[in-house]
């Protein structure tokens, strides 16, 4: 989910990640997942479309590699649970969610790109509870920004943030972006 | 596995803005595609242990059907309440029409009640349309005579796409009561939206010549409109619309122009068998070719219901933006 939908233009204020910093941040995140779940048994990714879905890939692969065991993962799309549907217009594009096992039973770290106000997160616990009864859910963010407005926290922050309201986070990703890349933005004062 | 996941499909890039789907002659291609994308991410729902998502819940839908029917109003209504609206069914005999209001009152009427979207079938052609101009609702088109029925057109579309990976460039010969159906106006939109070339094929009486105006090829032989198809569109011989005798007998028709394995024989290796229901067994389609290995008929039920979910939810947004919400 878009952080601040505006037509207001934005400029780049600073760059937080570059790719270099974005891949370390992936592997360290892997390792946590790793050394928390005692291995990978039982676990399985869960990314939120479109760029917590690459992030969820990318970190599998990593992991794959740290344990040499392939880890299942999905993507999953929280347009139609998301609590301001009923107040935003023209409804916003819903994504295939394709979670290919029962995810009952399994302990679930669920992958997203910024975490912001936790609404996002929120809409993703209740699809999943939709899908199946999970064991555990656990919450990994590339960046945590502040300002959540609902109770959740993230058990792997790649990088945390002091922003203000105003300003946006860009997570630029390869696959649908070109190049990897975290740029924070702020209004066009101008 | 982790390979199937995401960027597959780049995102469609229009926004839908419509608070009505009346036809698909009033859609561009781009409006098409996102209603198909919408569609195929909607059609994972219906796999799913608990089949219901929140998206219009507090949402008040009315099938009104002025015609019989039980594909297109279970499927709507399926779709109404797969996405957690709320739905009543009122079909004609039954309502207050039968006592003489007018149409237009009885859509007034419902909105009183606060209803968002009015699902409508009515043997008039133009209908849906007079009742949008005057109503805040949405209002969707489940068949206007023999005008046009945009999500029989859309769920055939999303089928062929599904089936065969792209509609651009293939060879659709549509074959049966041309001057009658709405299926085929509406597909011949969406086709040829599309880039795909069309064949109309039937009884020079079922056939109005005019139709080649719409940009399709015109053939009065079966055997023309099977060689070089990729898919194969049979339309029910409609007995309720026609007022003269357009048809000799069934029989004769099923002689010139029903599709058989012996007729098959000519086709493709992987032709699509289509039909968008009911068969008239024996008549247009025999029963082999019907239930045999080309047939995706029963893909086109099950893709109705993804299309009409994804209509549902994209009018439903689009009435927001026009601040027309009752």
């Amino acid at each position: 989910m878009s952080d601040v939908p505006s037509l207001v233009p934005f400029r780049e204020k600073a760059k937080l990640l570059d790719a270099e910093a974005v891949r370390r941040a992936l592997v360290r995140i892997a390792h946590e997942i790793v050394e928390r779940n005692k291995g990978t048994d039982g676990l399985a990714l869960i990314g939120i479309c479109t760029r917590g879905a690459v992030l969820a890939k990318r970190i599998a692969e990593e992991i794959s590699a740290i344990e040499r065991q392939a880890i299942q993962v999905g993507a999953l799309d929280i347009t139609l649970y998301r609590d301001d549907l009923s107040r935003i217009a023209p409804n916003p594009i819903v994504q295939a969610t394709e979670i290919s096992f029962d995810i009952t039973d399994l302990r679930l770290v669920l992958i997203d790109d910024v975490l912001f106000t936790g609404r996002t997160v929120r809409a993703a616990l209740d699809a999943l509870t939709d899908l199946g009864r999970p064991r555990s859910i656990q919450l990994a963010v590339l960046i945590d920004r502040g300002h959540r407005e609902l109770p959740i926290r993230a058990d792997y922050v790649g990088k945390n943030v002091p922003t203000s309201v105003n300003e946006r986070v860009e997570v630029r990703l390869r696959e649908p972006d070109g190049r990897d890349e975290v740029v924070i933005e702020e209004r066009d004062a101008s | 596995m982790s390979d199937a996941v995401i960027t597959k499909d780049a995102p469609a890039t229009a926004q839908w803005t419509k608070k009505d789907l009346l036809g698909l002659r009033e859609l561009s291609a781009e409006e098409i595609r996102l209603l198909l994308t919408t569609a195929e991410s909607f059609r994972e729902i219906s796999l799913r242990p608990i089949k219901k998502v929140p998206a219009l819940r507090g949402k008040t839908i009315v099938n009104l059907f002025f015609e019989p029917s039980t594909r297109t109003r279970t499927s709507f209504e399926l779709a109404a309440k797969r996405l957690s609206a709320d739905l009543i069914n009122v079909s004609a005999s039954t309502s207050s029409i039968a006592k003489g209001e007018t149409i237009l009152d009885t859509i007034k009427n419902l909105e009183a009640m606060k209803v968002d979207i009015v699902v409508i079938r009515h043997a008039v052609a133009g209908v849906p349309h007079a009742i949008a101009r005057h109503a805040c609702a949405s209002v969707v088109n489940a068949g206007d005579g023999s005008h046009e029925h945009p999500t029989q057109a859309l769920l055939d579309l999303m089928t062929i796409q599904e089936k065969k990976g792209q509609i651009q460039g293939l060879r659709v010969s549509i074959i049966g009561d041309i001057a009658h159906s709405r299926v085929a106006r509406s597909n011949i939109w969406g086709l040829t939206k599309l880039g795909a070339s069309v064949m109309v094929c039937g009884p020079p009486t079922l056939v109005p010549p005019q139709i080649a105006e719409c940009g399709v090829r015109v053939s009065w032989d079966v055997r023309e409109a099977i060689r070089d198809a990729d898919v194969l569109m049979l339309l029910r011989i409609q007995h309720e619309r026609q007022e003269a005798a357009l048809v000799p007998s069934l029989r004769e028709y099923r002689q010139r122009y029903g599709i058989d394995t012996e007729r098959l024989k000519d086709a493709k290796p992987g032709v699509l068998i289509m039909h968008p229901g009911p068969i008239n067994r024996g008549v247009e389609l025999d029963s082999a070719v019907a239930d045999g290995p080309h047939s995706v008929i029963l893909d086109q039920v099950t893709n109705g219901l993804a299309v009409r979910m994804a209509t549902l939810y994209h009018v439903s947004g689009a009435a927001k933006l026009e601040g027309m919400e009752p």
